[in-house]
């Protein structure tokens, strides 16, 4: 029992974290049209910032906020110099360039920090574990995890539905041109947009980069499910980015946790232990197959349009 | 037959001559390594066909192509694991696997469009990565080798590498000349035409979900052909080939030689792999020259090589 709350904790925690990244795709989708492969470079961006940063300074906060900050000026970069010229081209167009920033970002990355992984360690006072039930005890540093990732997502929620900027964001996702033609200035507003995604895709980077190894190619296999969380949420919809987010979370971990056990049923225990992985990954490509045939618009579509 | 003779079909053609003389070459200089590396263009170059048919003509932005390439490689790699060695068998299973997959996962994914499409198609060459990658049987994750390559009868022999060379081009010259043949068709006009207009096309008539579904599935057919090649090329197959990067590159030959047109595809294979030999000889860090300039391809030059030969044309003509 206990190993199933563990289980569904986990699940939830990865959720949290692919929700950020499809936050800011599913913005940026929305609002410019833009199809950005290069979203999960900048996941790989913030994790390598926060792992230097936080050497340098010494202090994992500290690191881990002026990455936040550097992605953020990376992406806006990035607006600035590539994206900006193809608003409005076809989404060929944005797969084809967005592909040129991976191979241009990966390269760049083996380039200043060399090819091998780096670690972020945690500091000792993440590194612990919580009781968070009588008799249960959870990792300290997923739990934070969990925690830094509702706050930001209730902190989406208010910027988006209760500002003006978020007012000024929901426009722009239902027509460019009008509020171009009212007077916003819409190249600043995209410039932020994409560096508000920048930055969300960097936190779960940095977020992540203590559990795995922070390495190159780490933010495409990444990316493919922050892809498949926008288009079963409906594209440029926050809220179905969210809940998405937490279903693809709970499939993946529970399906890697307790396909193996199932599959060992019918299979000896090798072949439970290399296809439960993959058969759970596939759940996944497969729940986003069924939803689009189903209902193309995703689960939940942006109310505009 | 004047007009037909511009400026890229006789770059394609001249090319073409090229490929058909490079083993000469390769025996007067003994560079083994130059057969190998085009041995691989020119099958890339037979998938970078294949994709420009429905990504270029039919206005399908498939973002899976690449499944195809894995799914006819493990199709032989299964079939010589297992003991079926002969070409006759594991070649038409290759095509045929192929044709279904492309027929199954198709008729769901024309179901949508836009950018929805691209999703879907990727959303199922990712469901094979997956299902490979968890067949433990035939190596996992860390692929399978094919001990012997398909056996056809004598004199037919893939292991001598000129003949397999020779036995590629012709593959690839044969699907050019079937894509051609298919697209100045009654049915590849009609392919074109839900392309630019799909709603008019049925307004007259045309079942369009059914042309395009049909070449799908001839695309899918053709990859799978490049993928039974392929397998026997590197005598290995393993899941990383149908990985969806892999299905970008082909994307990148085909926008980069110029979609919708004959030779484009194979200008395309060729000078994107030609170019990373080539760049990955100056500097180690070779894709950070290639990333910006895929970017300069899309935003300057979006007829790509064979729109810039177009260009060259009509400058000599006019000016």
């Amino acid at each position: 029992m206990t190993l199933f709350i563990e289980q569904c904790l986990n699940g939830l925690q990865f959720g949290l974290l692919l929700f950020l990244l499809a936050a800011g795709l599913t913005l940026v989708f929305g609002i410019m049209d833009l199809v950005n492969l290069a979203h999960g470079s900048l996941y790989m961006i913030g994790a390598y910032f926060a792992a230097t940063f936080a050497a340098w300074t010494g202090s994992f906060v500290l690191g881990a906020v002026l990455a936040l900050a550097a992605t953020l000026l990376v992406g806006m970069a990035v607006e600035v110099i590539a994206m900006r010229r193809l608003y409005g081209r076809d989404h060929l167009d944005h797969v084809l360039a967005t592909f040129g920033l991976i191979l241009f970002f990966d390269e760049l990355v083996r380039l200043i920090w060399g090819a091998g992984g780096m670690s972020l360690p945690l500091p000792s006072w993440l590194n612990t574990s919580v009781r968070v039930l009588p008799g249960f005890d959870y990792s300290a540093y997923k739990l934070s995890i969990i925690v830094v990732s509702l706050f930001v997502a209730a902190f989406l929620y208010f910027l988006v539905m209760r500002t003006r900027l978020g007012m000024l964001i929901r426009a722009g996702a239902s027509n460019r041109e009008m509020i171009g033609a009212l007077g916003v200035n819409i190249k600043l507003l995209f410039t932020m947009v994409f560096g508000l995604g920048a930055a969300l895709a960097g936190l779960a980077g940095l977020m992540q980069a203590p559990i795995l190894t922070v390495q190159i190619g780490m933010g495409e296999n990444i990316l493919i499910l922050a892809f498949v969380i926008t288009v079963i949420g409906g594209i440029g919809s926050i809220r179905g980015a969210f809940l998405a987010a937490i279903l693809v979370g709970f499939i993946d971990t529970l399906g890697r946790a307790y396909f193996t056990d199932l599959l060992r049923l019918a299979f000896t225990k090798e072949t439970a232990a290399t296809a439960a992985p993959a058969l759970s990954s596939m759940l996944i490509y497969l729940l986003m197959a069924i939803v689009l045939v189903l209902r193309p618009e995703g689960l939940f579509p942006a109310s505009s349009k | 037959m004047i007009r037909a003779l511009n400026l890229r079909t006789v770059v394609g053609i001249a090319l073409l001559v090229a490929l058909v003389l490079l083993p000469v070459y390769v025996e007067a200089t003994g560079s083994r390594f130059l057969l190998t590396l085009f041995t691989r263009i020119v099958i890339l170059a037979i998938a970078a066909v294949s994709l420009n048919f429905i990504l270029g003509y039919g206005g399908m932005m498939s973002f899976g192509h690449a499944a195809y390439l894995g799914i006819g490689g493990y199709a032989v790699g299964i079939l010589a694991f297992e003991g079926v060695t002969s070409g006759f068998v594991q070649w038409p299973v290759a095509l045929l696997v192929s044709a279904l997959f492309a027929l199954v996962t198709g008729a769901l994914s024309l179901r949508t469009r836009g950018v929805y499409f691209i999703m879907i198609t990727l959303a199922f060459a990712q469901m094979t990565y997956y299902i490979v990658a968890g067949l433990a049987r035939y190596g996992g994750d860390d692929g399978l080798t094919i001990q012997k390559r398909s056996q056809f009868i004598a004199p037919i022999n893939l292991s001598n590498k000129v003949q397999f060379y020779y036995i590629c081009l012709a593959l690839l010259c044969a699907s050019i000349y079937l894509i051609w043949r298919i697209v100045n068709s009654r049915f590849g006009l009609a392919l074109q035409g839900a392309r630019s207009n799909d709603t008019r096309m049925r307004a007259i008539g045309f079942p369009t979900y059914r042309y395009k579904l049909t070449g799908f599935v001839i695309a899918g057919t053709l990859c799978g052909l490049a993928g039974a090649l392929i397998a026997n090329h590197t005598d290995f197959v393993s899941p990383a080939m149908m990985y969806w990067t892999r299905s970008g590159d082909l994307i990148i030959m085909v926008v980069l030689g110029g979609m919708g047109s004959t030779f484009g595809p194979l200008f395309g294979a060729v000078a994107l792999l030609v170019l990373e030999e080539a760049l990955s000889g100056i500097t180690e860090y070779w894709q950070i020259i290639l990333g910006p300039l895929l970017l300069l391809v899309v935003l300057f030059a979006r007829g790509g090589i064979d729109g810039l030969l177009g260009k060259v044309r009509q400058k000599v003509k006019h000016g």
